[in-house]
């Protein structure tokens, strides 16, 4: 009786798999196959368009471009797998970075004790981001709508809305900006903090059993609680991390861009959430892989970079960007509906 | 010490399970009430769980069903009365605390994580680490082991058509996840395992092997509480019928001392049970 359940069990499942089917499943186990197929693809026309694009010089250019946004994102992609949002990514980070450089401006304070008020404000942005959301039950959508607004203004009111050159800064708060060449291949030290970031983020979120809490909460919260997952407690921390990480984005920042600007990357908040649609990652929650991020962070400025390249008109990229979003999404809810 | 036994219809019990009730009961309920604002969720509820049994617990909507069994996993706290395991006193303030205790509760809306495969699903919230340092330092989840000892404690149940622990939850069937979440009961619930209308969402296959489990369970010596409104799937797998009505119990009969027709007139009100002389 048993022999023959399984039998036929075996049949239903072999039965079932159509082409088609065998690629959702694979998409579905693999979310970020679809992003990498996409950045291979751009980077082969990219190429063909013009052979710059694939030289030394230019990855490194754009590993630099991409370096904020991905450290953006990396905080974003934690808050998006607990099924949140998270806009106020641009505002801690400046604010962040305002409070850094004017404390640290012409010796007033000791670099590393900027630095480290600087990323504590971020990491303290973030918490009140997760307190709202946990105690009070407010959706993230509306709790990060608000201190977007409360902390771009207070870095306006705090920075008097000016900016702070390098000149006047110390060494450490510019540090990031300061690199090292492998043979032709520049690479910052800002690119480095980045890509340990995703290294560290990555293996807490696949190796731990923090990380599985975190999509186990963005799946399904209620059930996470009666299985025994602490998700407030969970939820909480991530925006707390995110914070923190915001504050390190803040740093590259300074060095990135040789100055803490006010009004530097208006549109922070939205880069970061298309990097991790693109990314692969469920705008639903608990469905997601940081390498898909970073995948997705590359591939919108390597669109910037091909095309202006290419001698194309930037607003290519900004069309493509949309439809690439789209086109994201769909694949997600399209995997989502997955059967065995 | 210990608090005497309530005279509970061991006299309809077939003469091959008697030893069973010559046990210590493994959880005890003494006059559990609880109250809702003004309204009375339970009304001083006595019961009893023996270890290798199957005790049903039956009633029509808010009788207090699944409050009593809240209260005994600590998902509530009673207002009055007193609850014991293997005969001392526990004071179960969240499910943790029971948890521990060794009452594991699969719940009707049966808390797997749809995204999550099965091995992840199976030890949520109880994530075994590696050995040495990659555990203790890096906090190192022990996947390979996890998943070995998944797949050990999912066949022992006897389920053939989940073969590989790391699928997705969302990929199987709506009997394969019941049978996830029994599982995990059954891995971790050292002692008392309690399941509230686990074969509600299935066919009849899927009930079948959802039944055959709790049975399993049972002789694996393990206390075993099973809420349904399904008359049928009762009187195949319980030993004991434990009938709530109006907050408060109507009763305790057995598959061998009524037919599904009086369980279901006493569990309404249209009749009521004589009162059994004790043993």
């Amino acid at each position: 009786m048993t022999t023959s359940t399984s039998d036929a069990a075996a049949q239903f499942a072999g039965r079932q798999q159509s082409p088609v089917q065998r690629i959702q499943h694979l998409l579905h186990q693999f979310p970020w196959i679809s992003p990498l197929l996409i950045l291979l693809i751009s980077f082969a026309v990219f190429t063909g368009l013009n052979p710059r694009f694939l030289t030394a010089n230019s990855i490194g250019l754009l590993l630099q471009q991409t370096a904020i946004v991905a450290a953006l994102a990396v905080g974003q992609t934690l808050v998006i797998l607990t099924a949140g949002i998270d806009l106020s990514v641009g505002a801690i980070m400046v604010l962040s970075m305002m409070v850094m450089a004017t404390l640290a401006k012409d010796g007033g304070m000791p670099g590393i004790i900027a630095l480290i008020v600087g990323v504590a404000l971020a990491t303290g942005a973030g918490l009140l981001n997760g307190l709202l959301v946990t105690r009070i039950n407010l959706p993230p959508f509306i709790v990060t709508l608000g201190t977007l607004s409360i902390f771009t203004a207070i870095a306006l009111l705090y920075s008097g809305g000016s900016s702070i050159q390098e000149s006047h800064l110390p060494g450490l708060i510019n540090f990031l900006g300061d690199g090292f060449g492998i043979g032709k291949l520049r690479l910052t030290w800002g690119v480095i903090l980045v890509v340990l970031m995703y290294a560290v983020v990555g293996f807490v979120l696949s190796q731990t059993a923090w990380g599985r809490y975190v999509y186990a909460v963005g799946d399904d919260p209620e059930s996470a609680r009666l299985s025994g997952v602490p998700s407030r407690r969970v939820l909480l921390q991530v925006y707390t991390v995110a914070g923190f990480i915001y504050g390190l984005a803040a740093w590259a920042l300074i060095g990135r861009s040789g100055a803490a600007t006010p009004n530097a990357i208006p549109d922070a908040n939205l880069q970061s959430i298309t990097a991790v649609v693109i990314g692969g990652t469920s705008l639903f929650g608990g469905r997601g892989r940081l390498i898909g991020t970073l995948i997705g962070a590359v591939i919108v400025q390597a669109f910037a970079f091909g095309l202006s390249l290419a001698g194309v008109n930037q607003q290519w990229r900004v069309l493509a960007t949309g439809i690439l979003v789209i086109v994201a999404v769909a694949i997600d809810q399209w995997i989502r509906k997955v059967k065995a | 010490m210990s608090i005497p036994k309530l005279p509970l219809a061991v006299d309809h019990i077939p003469d091959a399970k008697r030893h069973v009730y010559e046990q210590e009961p493994i959880l005890s309920g003494r006059g559990l009430g609880i109250m809702f604002g003004r309204v009375v969720g339970l009304d001083g509820v006595d019961i009893d769980l023996y270890p290798g049994e199957v005790l049903a617990v039956i009633g029509d909507n808010g009788a207090g069903k699944s409050t009593l069994i809240k209260c005994l996993t600590g998902a509530y706290l009673p207002t009055s009365g007193e609850i014991y395991m293997e005969g001392r006193k526990v004071d179960f303030k969240r499910p943790q605390d029971a948890r521990e205790a060794g009452i594991e509760t699969v719940y009707q809306q049966l808390a797997v994580i749809p995204a999550l495969d099965i091995s992840s699903n199976l030890y949520l919230a109880r994530e075994e680490r590696r050995p040495g340092p990659l555990g203790s330092v890096l906090r190192m989840l022990d996947k390979k082991g996890m998943a070995t000892r998944a797949g050990e404690a999912v066949t022992r149940l006897g389920i053939q058509t989940i073969q590989n622990m790391g699928q997705a939850v969302e990929t199987l069937s709506g009997g394969q996840r019941q049978a996830v979440a029994v599982a995990r009961a059954a891995a971790f619930g050292s002692k008392v395992v309690v399941l509230d209308e686990p074969t509600a969402a299935l066919g009849v296959k899927e009930s079948g092997m959802v039944l055959d489990m709790i049975k399993q369970l049972r002789d694996n010596g393990l206390g075993v509480i099973l809420i349904s409104h399904n008359m049928p799937h009762v009187w195949e797998a319980a030993d004991r019928i434990h009938i709530q009505r109006l907050g408060g119990c109507a009763g305790v009969i057995t598959p061998q001392s009524h037919d599904m027709g009086e369980g279901v007139a006493i569990m309404t009100g249209a009749k009521k049970l004589v009162a059994e002389a004790p043993a």
